[in-house]
């Protein structure tokens, strides 16, 4: 098969950081090229070479075998190169049919001709099987439907080259085999897929060849079929990656957070907890599933204080959570990893050691009569970045300086050292590369394992699995069942974060059958 | 008939009055719309009103005049620009700079070229424009038809304004631009040129809003005599929802409070007159109650724009 797309020889240097290195890549007509790396290996570096964003330091580019060169993406897509972003690229309050035309230049100098646009739309969306209605509203569309729309404005500008930047991201399981449908449908008629991605076992199922960057450098490139995950971890990172994890048995415990029908309203009374209730017990970790924004940093705010809940009670050793301020919830026991590490979690703008001692600044250890000591300081936060492998130059370092994996190991460092009996965890490791992610699971263990009760908020449905003792799976603010990893497949937990509930799921005896009828009704035959 | 005369001057003075406070929200929304948040209407307004005096007093034609009051409000524009989009300098403290310019040279360029004497020159300032026929029909003609000609081109520009955002390629651009600038340079639209252009271009409309302050509502410049008509376009703006239609209807129902007052005033009625001059204010206050919680401004408006 032919090179649609090679890249020769590239480096990208940015002032003191050489982001690629002598990277080379070769992606055929109608296939899924995957690029595999850590974080910080350069993918997105070399992406933005490719759609135009950067500009190589050196290097060639080839399309077709001719050799070509752009500065603006206006360029890059004019060869035909079309990139879906992680973060959608679109306007909310915009229909999709404006979406799409925003920067075009063949709908009418004077007045923007939007009805045979909506048509020529309405047609890509039906040859390549995509459901989309060209005058609904962005806003109102799914997380999955979006990203069809981002495909569709890809190919609506004469895109043969996709770029998919961690598609995967923020999809359910089911959305994710509906997206790898209309991946093959596209490489069936010609087109090509660079698809970038953490999760190995995707990668495994949907490429057909595999490029792998370590430190901004090839690897090199591999026929999927050679590899399985374990190998394809080791490639990237370098090193054999544990993917089972020990767990001690624990007898029967007490509970330690008990929640009972926690309710909260939002505006336009819309529920956004809907009679909530969970009990964590000492030694367990109780993972909430779910797709992002159906209720589960509400209830992590509600449980930490941040919010105010409508109704409803939560208690954590006889303390009212619900009634008491964050700073009575932090010292008595519990820690809270929140959600965005950069937002939330740290102060990027102030050093390592003053983000460590954030919690616990105002205790005794760390000073007295208002004063901070400086040695106090000094020592407890050189130890925890010694005790957690914390990749820095040192305490003085600013957060914003350190790489996504480094600042969570700060946030880490500072909530287990003070010694948590309730651990609320929110997405952990999201964005993370598997090195850390593993860094990062082992300590969450480590914690149960000694008897601190863990609530485990994330959307990464292997994470869940993996590490809880107990799933609760929440949809629009409900808990839609609670389910042992053992006991469940991933087709069950997808079926209930799409919105069926539980018993819905049980009630037919082959539930694996009932899953792929959903499956199959929300996919379009080929 | 007493009333329908009453009625017909209230609506012509209202719409007269409406017309500075109509043409700085038209400008302000194209400039919001691209994502810049310019709280220098103010400044550029008190500048344009010199500036078309000056204009109209050496050459003689208020058009000349309202052509000046324009080139200064495309040069305060750029200046904006600059600092904000390629300097990316904090808007709201630029646009703050940009009121205080507008006070301190407007002021100082006047006693430079005119004098501190007390005696008014005579300018050529803008007339009424009786159209014919429409402005004949009794009550309609007094009421609309018998204006200055900024009225109506102010009161046209609405729909040209609404048309160019919505309904054409252009509009299209620049309204992404001020949504999502990073999606707007992904699809190869320049986001810099787009927002300078917006901002020059609505400075340009502010600055009319100017002229017309001191060169049809008045007949000369005086200090700080745009009093505030710049924030309360800020303000129509978003009782309008980043509409021109809007901010038509903001524009004329702020102005109907103090056309109100003046005409309540003038007839010596029985109630006192603090109470008349609140109406304005309190009127502002319902329509801000009853209207701002709905405006959804445009995604990132006030946030610089850095490729990369």
């Amino acid at each position: 098969m032919a090179n649609v797309l090679e890249m020769k020889n590239i480096y990208k240097i940015f002032p003191g950081v050489v982001a690629n290195a002598d990277v080379n890549l070769e992606v055929r007509k109608g296939e899924v090229h995957t690029l595999l790396g850590e974080n910080g290996a350069g993918k997105s570096t070399l992406m933005n070479c490719l759609c135009g964003l950067y500009r190589p330091t050196s290097g060639d580019i080839y399309i077709d075998g001719k050799q070509v060169e752009f500065s603006s993406a206006k360029g890059a897509m004019a060869m035909g190169i079309g990139m879906v972003h992680q973060h959608f690229m679109l306007i909310p309050t915009m229909t999709v049919t404006e979406n799409i035309l925003i920067g075009s230049k063949d709908y009418g100098a004077i007045r923007l001709d939007l009805k045979t646009a909506a048509n020529k739309i309405a047609a890509l969306a039906e040859q390549y099987h995509m459901n989309i209605d060209p005058n609904a509203k962005v806003g109102d569309l799914s997380v999955g439907a979006r990203q069809r729309v981002e495909i569709i404005k890809a190919l609506f500008r004469g895109a043969r080259i996709l770029i998919l930047d961690e598609p995967t991201a923020v999809l359910t399981p089911q959305e994710t085999a509906e997206l790898f449908l209309m991946i093959r449908s596209l490489t069936k008629n010609g087109f090509s897929v660079l698809f970038i991605s953490h999760k190995l076992n995707e990668v495994k199922e949907i490429s057909d060849r595999v490029t792998v960057l370590r430190q901004g450098r090839t690897f090199g490139t591999y026929d999927i079929g050679e590899c399985d995950a374990c190998d394809l971890a080791r490639l990237m990172v370098g090193r054999d990656i544990n993917f089972t994890i020990e767990r001690k048995e624990q007898g029967d415990t007490r509970g330690i957070l008990t929640i009972e029908n926690l309710s909260l309203d939002c505006e336009g009374g819309k529920k956004t907890l809907d009679e909530v209730s969970l009990t964590v017990h000492a030694g367990e970790i109780l993972g909430i599933a779910g797709v992002d924004g159906n209720g589960q940093s509400e209830l992590v705010e509600c449980l930490t204080g941040l919010r105010k809940a409508g109704s409803g009670k939560a208690s954590f050793r006889n303390m009212d959570l619900l009634s008491s301020s964050t700073r009575t919830i932090m010292s008595n026991g519990v820690s809270h990893i929140p959600q965005d590490r950069q937002k939330t979690g740290l102060v990027m703008q102030m050093t390592l050691a003053e983000n460590i001692i954030l919690q616990d600044y105002y205790r005794p250890a760390f000073g007295k009569g208002g004063m901070i000591s400086r040695r106090s300081v000094e020592e407890y936060s050189d130890r925890l970045i010694h005790d957690f492998g914390v990749k820095t130059p040192g305490r003085e370092e600013l957060a914003q300086n350190l790489s996504g994996g480094n600042q969570q190991k700060v946030i880490i460092a500072r909530e287990i050292s003070r010694k948590p009996e309730l651990l609320i965890a929110m997405h952990p490791t999201r964005g993370l590369d598997v090195g850390a992610i593993e860094y990062i699971h082992k300590k969450i263990m480590e914690e149960r394992d000694a008897g601190t009760g863990v609530l485990l908020v994330s959307t990464e449905i292997e994470e869940i699995m993996k590490l809880s003792d107990r799933v609760a799976v929440m949809y629009e603010g409900r808990v839609m069942g609670i389910v042992r990893p053992a006991e469940t497949t991933v087709q069950e937990l997808g079926l209930m974060m799409g919105g069926m509930r539980q018993g819905d799921v049980n009630c037919r005896a082959d539930q694996q059958a009932v899953a792929d009828e959903i499956l199959q009704n929300d996919i379009p035959a080929e | 008939m007493d009333f329908l005369n009453t009625l017909a001057g209230w609506i012509a003075t209202d719409l007269r009055l409406a017309t500075p406070l109509l043409l700085a929200g038209l400008g302000l929304v194209i400039m919001n719309r691209a994502g810049i948040l310019n709280i220098g209407a103010e400044g550029t307004m008190l500048i344009a009103t010199l500036m078309a005096v000056v204009g109209s007093y050496y050459s003689g034609s208020v058009w000349i005049g309202m052509l000046f009051a324009m080139v200064s409000g495309a040069l305060v524009g750029f200046l904006f620009s600059l600092l904000t989009v390629t300097l990316r300098a904090n808007q709201v403290v630029v646009g703050a700079a940009i009121n205080i310019l507008g006070s301190g040279l407007s002021a100082t360029l006047f006693r430079i070229l005119f004098g501190v004497s007390s005696n008014v020159p005579l300018i050529d300032v803008f007339q009424p424009l009786n159209i014919p026929i429409l402005g004949d029909i009794p009550f309609f003609g007094t009421a609309f038809f018998q204006q200055m000609p900024v009225v109506y081109i102010a009161f046209l520009m609405v729909p040209m304004v609404s048309y160019y955002l919505f309904r054409t390629q252009s509009g299209l651009n620049l309204r992404a631009v001020g949504e999502n600038p990073k999606a707007a340079d992904t699809l190869g639209i320049s986001v810099y040129r787009t927002q300078y252009a917006a901002i020059v271009i609505g400075s340009m409309i502010i600055a009319m809003g100017g002229a017309f302050m001191s060169t049809g509502l008045t007949k000369f410049f005086s200090e700080e005599m745009v009093s505030g008509r710049g924030f309360i376009a800020l303000a129509a703006v978003i009782f309008g929802r980043y509409k021109p239609r809007g901010v038509m209807f903001a524009a004329i129902v702020f102005m109907a409070g103090t056309v109100t007052a003046n005409t309540l005033l003038a007839s010596s009625s029985q109630i006192p007159y603090q109470f008349l001059t609140m109406l304005p204010y309190i009127l502002t206050v319902i329509v801000l109650a009853t209207f701002a919680r709905s405006a959804i401004a445009p995604a990132s408006l006030g946030k610089p724009y850095k490729r990369g």
